[in-house]
């Protein structure tokens, strides 16, 4: 282990600084070969290989010049991160977006060979250094990649939230909300939210909530569904539940769920007639006098 | 380990009495505005300060809010203590559970406040008094 | 603190009562007793309570509008709780009161039909 209160020497970054044009030769190549970087445009790979040789060159020798950690790395890790992020995008694994940072170390382990040829101990030196500061920043690398994953996941994940409670005006002063998926308690909030909204912007009496898309109905479940009604109740509205089928009645019952009496039908067509009665309306036939 | 919160902004407030109660929500309210917490999640802070402080008055012989906003990594937060040095309650656990009360009420008040925060913390020793702690994140 | 008290006004056959300041204790049990001696003295048979300005219901209030609607209708009237607010209506919720057995409107308007219709019922 070097000495850590002295400078150390990172001749391998010297290295790289001056035989800048073959390493980036060698180093893109290696990049192809592994085949994901094949699917990159030619100039975009090597205009980035270039930068990271530069960013790599860069900061003074120091102590913590091994610490991909300290402050001179910054530039580098904040151009590492930015390149996670596209190459995630372009649909790249983590491992294909860190092997940018690993496949440089092939062709620079066999620069160093050949440059220490005749000391050994410099040449130990020098990969273990290499390796130690390549390895922090190829392992970064996938790290900035799963968080900029996570973003988006929890991005999407927002906007199927609000994209799956849509609250559609079935008739004049009647809602329907049909529920898709499951429903847990960060949904229900959202799915009262925006009904009770709703109920006010439209000032409609009658909210139908189909739960035809909802896979199983569990106590948790069901008193998700029965704050909802009581919400809308509160407000001076109604709620009828419909889609219900019929094993979904049974764990109901099973359960000994207590609905109180919130009306329920299986079907929403049962249940918009059941609302169009309510508001004092009714669906009849046409007579057309034909003749 | 959870990353430090950060104070920055803190008011105490007395609560003796009806307008004190009142005071105290009025205060959570304009600083859940100041924070930018949505109109629910200020109605449901403000609640749970409505249930906490008067049950600081009228069960604790009277007390204090300490409020805060605070910080914690990248979100912000309102924080409010409820302190009294009233008879304590004795089996928190029970008192956490839906339904019971000595007061005659519907025994709603800590289970339910508790329902309407992000954060709820009781402490307290009989005899002694209650301390109270409730926070709204940001979303 | 000066006694404050909300204004109780009569509106064709009902009662209305708007309620539009922070709702503390102290005017909670004023206004259910003012409410209880002019049910009893007007004989009306219908209440309204206007809360869509009342931003704040804890469990306390909540519990007085119960009550209130409870006392009206031992006295023959039926109390419609009108207007609450979608905030209110959620928190309450969660708080665990439903506050069943009492009316609810959307508006004033509503609440009246829907007191005729409750009155008629029970004709």
């Amino acid at each position: 282990m070097p000495d850590t209160a002295a400078v150390v020497r990172s001749d391998f970054r010297r290295l790289i600084v001056e035989r800048r044009e073959e390493v980036l030769k060698a180093w893109v190549k290696e990049q192809l070969k592994e085949g994901r970087a094949e699917s990159l445009p030619a100039a975009e790979l090597r205009v980035q290989c270039e930068e990271f040789l530069t960013l790599i060159a860069d900061p003074a020798d120091s102590d913590s010049i091994l610490d991909a950690g300290a402050e001179a790395w910054a530039p580098a890790r904040a151009f590492l991160a930015d390149l996670s992020r596209t190459r995630a995008r372009q649909g790249f694994s983590p491992s294909e977006t860190a092997s940018f940072v690993f496949a440089l170390k092939r062709p620079l382990f066999a620069m160093l060979r050949a440059e220490f040829a005749d000391d050994a101990a410099q040449l130990g030196d020098e990969i273990w250094h290499a390796t130690e500061l390549l390895d922090q920043l190829g392992l970064l690398t996938m790290e900035e990649y799963q968080r900029g994953r996570e973003e988006v996941i929890h991005r999407q994940q927002q906007e199927m939230l609000e994209l799956s409670t849509p609250v559609v005006t079935l008739w004049d002063g009647v809602l329907a909300l049909p529920m898709i998926g499951t429903l847990d308690s960060a949904r229900t909030q959202i799915v009262m939210e925006t009904l009770l909204q709703r109920i006010v912007e439209t000032g409609a009496a009658i909210a139908i909530i189909d739960i035809t898309g909802v896979p199983t109905v569990d106590t948790m479940t069901a008193q998700h569904l029965l704050k909802t009604v009581t919400a809308t109740r509160l407000m001076g509205a109604e709620c009828i539940i419909s889609g219900i089928r019929p094993q979904i009645a049974q764990t109901i019952v099973h359960l000994g769920v207590d609905l109180g009496d919130v009306t329920t039908k299986a079907t929403l067509a049962d249940a918009f007639r059941v609302a169009l009665s309510r508001t004092g309306r009714m669906v009849s036939s046409v007579t057309t006098n034909d003749d | 380990m959870n990353p430090a919160v950060f104070v920055a902004k803190e008011s105490f407030f007395p609560l003796g009495s009806d307008a004190d109660v009142l005071a105290a929500r009025r205060g959570v309210r304009e600083w859940a505005r100041d924070i930018g917490l949505t109109t629910l999640d200020s109605t449901k802070v403000v609640t749970a300060t409505s249930e906490l402080a008067r049950n600081a008055v009228v069960h604790g012989g009277g007390g204090v809010m300490c409020l805060q906003v605070v910080r914690q990594a990248d979100r912000q937060g309102l924080r409010a203590s409820f302190r009294d040095h009233g008879p304590g309650i004795p089996e928190i656990e029970l008192a956490m559970k839906d339904g019971y009360t000595t007061g005659g009420g519907m025994g709603i008040g800590l289970p339910g406040a508790r329902r309407l925060v992000n954060d709820f913390h009781v402490s307290s020793t009989p005899g002694v008094g209650t301390c109270i702690t409730i926070v709204r994140w940001r979303a | 603190m000066a006694v404050e008290r909300i204004p109780i006004l009569r509106m064709g056959k009902c009662l209305l009562v708007t309620i539009q300041v922070d709702m503390y204790d102290q005017l909670a049990i004023t206004l259910q007793n003012d409410l209880s001696r002019a049910i009893a003295a007007q004989e009306t048979n219908c209440v309204l309570l206007d809360i869509s300005a009342l931003e704040i219901v804890d469990s306390f209030i909540g519990r007085m509008l119960a009550n209130t609607a409870a006392i009206g209708r031992i006295l023959g009237a039926e109390t419609v709780v009108v207007g609450m607010q979608p905030a209110v209506a959620i928190t309450l919720v969660e708080l665990g009161l439903s506050l069943r057995g009492i009316h609810t409107a959307l508006d004033v308007e509503r609440g009246m039909a829907l007191v005729e219709r409750a009155a008629a019922a029970r004709a």
